[in-house]
């Protein structure tokens, strides 16, 4: 319908305008980067020299500041020289759109600069193999604990007050004590995804855990249920969908320490890349670069979304009904 | 308004004697001896049951109704076994319980069915808790889900059913376990109207064809007539039972039954016991104050 508000609290959109708001959403920061890129009297704030003129300094293509370029225009005009001529520019750390997306092939291409060095794919592959073992790594230690945590209150005491205390602390902070104990390689940047991941993993999966309506462990009970088939047949089955939403998020916190990790040590991945590439002033590549993280991140949590809505089936029925 | 006569809730015909004659006959199931329950606030103990004395027969249908905050949920939850009793004792064919068992099967108001599993896997819950191998239980719990009629939605999830149907499972999930006693607190306090009565209909019929001992908890003094051979009606602060009803309706029940005169005589005892007439102008009694616009008077 029509007539039906843009704007009303909690209430869902229809398919159609929740497709179009999803594309605006991302058309949105395009049009705006574009605009900014392609048209001449937006900010725009250099001048790329075209013709260097009677200017001792210029050179073809060399970006000057707009009033460095007028001031020596009016200079050379003073004496009645050659008059330079250049057109407005954005500066270097801003490449236009189709410049980034042409560094999304080319730098996959473009052979390293030394042997020594990685090809763009290599580097992204590793900086994957860094999160996924910090995260399961994580994941393997911080679920159990988190699951008894929020099922028995002994192990929530013990284990909750330090946790608290400990996730206040810094993740990057632990780098170089990482690097004196795991080496220069690997080891420290998986440790620095555990650390950032893993004191909010229990915490979070503890109150996931938590929220598990308590009535239906008193059915439990008065079926039958035993001591372990409580923890098994009835917490972690309940907690489940639960559970795997929380690991989506925490997957994403994983994501934003990936940077830090990789600068620890010596520094690998995507993040050798992206400084590599920012030393060489190639900023179309360090925008094709992040943008890749992004489109990985997004493009994992919804296969994990999907991958949810088909193991587990009950939660389907749910949002039906 | 012109008073019906009604004969005395005490007056049972000779059909409906002979029943709690022979009720009184059979072995007891249940039996509560002196059970008290305080609870320790922070403004001192709260007396929520006291001197609960009763006996439950096998096969007889128990109802316990009072007004709410009488402690009708702390007693059943004591005789399930999640809530310790502060003194007195649960007997379950003569041996006293400690904590929850499949022995007492519990149906809650909030239908508690796991949600990630089917509806035939809820039935077989308890049969595989108790150690029963998957066949034996599996074909088991079918039985038991079309004792409820449930035969077609065995492989649906909770949450594709119905509120009354939900309520069905959590019959059948109870008694696949074969308890002594089938608990059930305000069960259908969540369902329409409609449903409800169909609900008590087919909670009869359940009961007609199994041997099962029902303590069912309602505040619903109809549903409680309805169903009960007899009503313990209990009081509020402390919980104490005010009176135990030996219901004159005969069985089997029908809800054509529900303006027959014994019927009546009955709810308006129960109803002065639990809401006793308010004498003094105290609080219940609303501030009159007009908002209707002139000429719509009633006449008071």
């Amino acid at each position: 319908m029509s007539s039906s508000p843009w704007f009303a609290p909690r209430i869902a959109l229809s398919t159609k305008r929740t497709r179009v708001l999803t594309i605006v959403s991302f058309l949105l920061p395009l049009l705006i980067w574009s605009a900014i890129s392609y048209l001449p009297f937006l900010w725009h704030p250099k001048i790329k020299i075209v013709e260097p003129g009677d200017v001792s300094y210029f050179k073809i293509n060399m970006l000057v500041d707009r009033e460095v370029f007028d001031k020596e225009t009016l200079k050379v005009k003073e004496v009645g020289k050659v008059l330079p001529i250049g057109t407005r520019a954005n500066p270097i750390y801003l490449p236009a759109p189709h410049e980034v997306a042409k560094a999304f092939v080319t730098s996959f291409t473009t052979e390293p600069q030394r042997r020594s060095e990685q090809w763009l794919h290599e580097s992204l592959w590793h900086s994957i193999t860094i999160i996924f073992f910090g995260f399961i790594l994580s994941s393997l230690v911080g679920v159990p604990i988190g699951v008894l945590c929020g099922t028995y209150a002994a192990v929530s005491r013990i284990n909750e007050p330090f946790i608290e205390f400990f996730r206040y602390l810094p993740a990057p902070a632990f780098g170089a004590l990482a690097v004196a104990v795991l080496g220069i390689y690997d080891g420290p940047k998986i440790a620095i995804i555990f650390i950032g991941t893993f004191f909010q993993q229990v915490l979070i999966v503890s109150n996931t855990t938590r929220k598990l309506d308590i009535s239906l462990l008193e059915a439990a009970l008065t079926l039958g249920a035993k001591r372990m088939q409580l923890l098994f047949k009835v917490v972690i089955p309940g907690i489940l969908p639960d559970l795997f939403r929380d690991l989506r998020i925490l997957l994403g916190w994983a994501w934003t320490y990936l940077i830090v990790a990789e600068l620890i040590g010596t520094s690998s991945g995507i993040t050798w890349f992206i400084t590599q590439q920012a030393r060489y002033k190639n900023f179309d590549n360090v925008f094709a670069a992040i943008m890749m993280i992004g489109i990985i991140g997004l493009l994992s949590d919804i296969i994990l979304a999907k991958l949810g809505k088909y193991i587990f089936p009950w939660e389907r029925s749910a949002n039906k009904a | 308004m012109t008073q019906i006569e009604l004969p005395s809730y005490l007056e049972q015909s000779g059909e409906v004697k002979a029943r709690f004659d022979d009720i009184k006959q059979r072995e007891v199931i249940l039996e509560l001896k002196d059970l008290e329950k305080v609870f320790s606030t922070a403004k001192g103990d709260v007396t929520a049951l006291k001197n609960i004395n009763f006996k439950a027969h096998r096969r007889e249908f128990v109802c316990v109704i009072g007004a709410s905050g009488c402690g009708k949920s702390t007693l059943i939850r004591i005789l399930a076994g999640l809530e310790s009793a502060s003194a007195g004792e649960v007997l379950l064919d003569g041996k006293p319980v400690s904590g929850p068992g499949p022995d007492r099967g519990m149906v809650f108001q909030g239908y508690t069915l796991f949600p990630w599993l089917t509806v035939k896997k809820n039935v077989m819950f308890g049969l595989r808790s108790q150690g029963l191998g998957y066949a034996t239980a599996e074909s088991e719990a079918l039985q038991w889900i079309d004792l409820v009629g449930l035969e077609k939605f065995s492989d649906s999830y909770p949450d594709q059913l119905s509120g009354g149907m939900k309520q069905r499972v959590a019959i059948a999930r109870a008694l696949a376990n074969k308890p002594r006693i089938l608990l059930m607190d305000e069960p259908y306090g969540a369902l329409d109207v409609q449903t409800r009565s169909k609900m008590q209909s087919y909670l009869l019929e359940i009961w007609h064809n199994i041997d099962i001992t029902v303590l069912f908890i309602t505040h619903d003094l109809d549903e409680a007539i309805y169903l009960a051979d007899r009503i313990l009606v209990l009081k509020s602060h402390p919980g104490e039972v005010e009176e135990i009803i030996e219901v004159p309706v005969p069985r089997p029940r029908d809800p054509e039954q529900f303006i027959s005169p014994e019927f009546l005589a009955t709810r308006k005892r129960i109803d002065q016991l639990i809401h006793p007439p308010i004498t003094e102008d105290g609080e219940d009694k609303l501030n009159m104050i007009r908002l209707t616009r002139v000429g719509d008077e009633v006449e008071p």
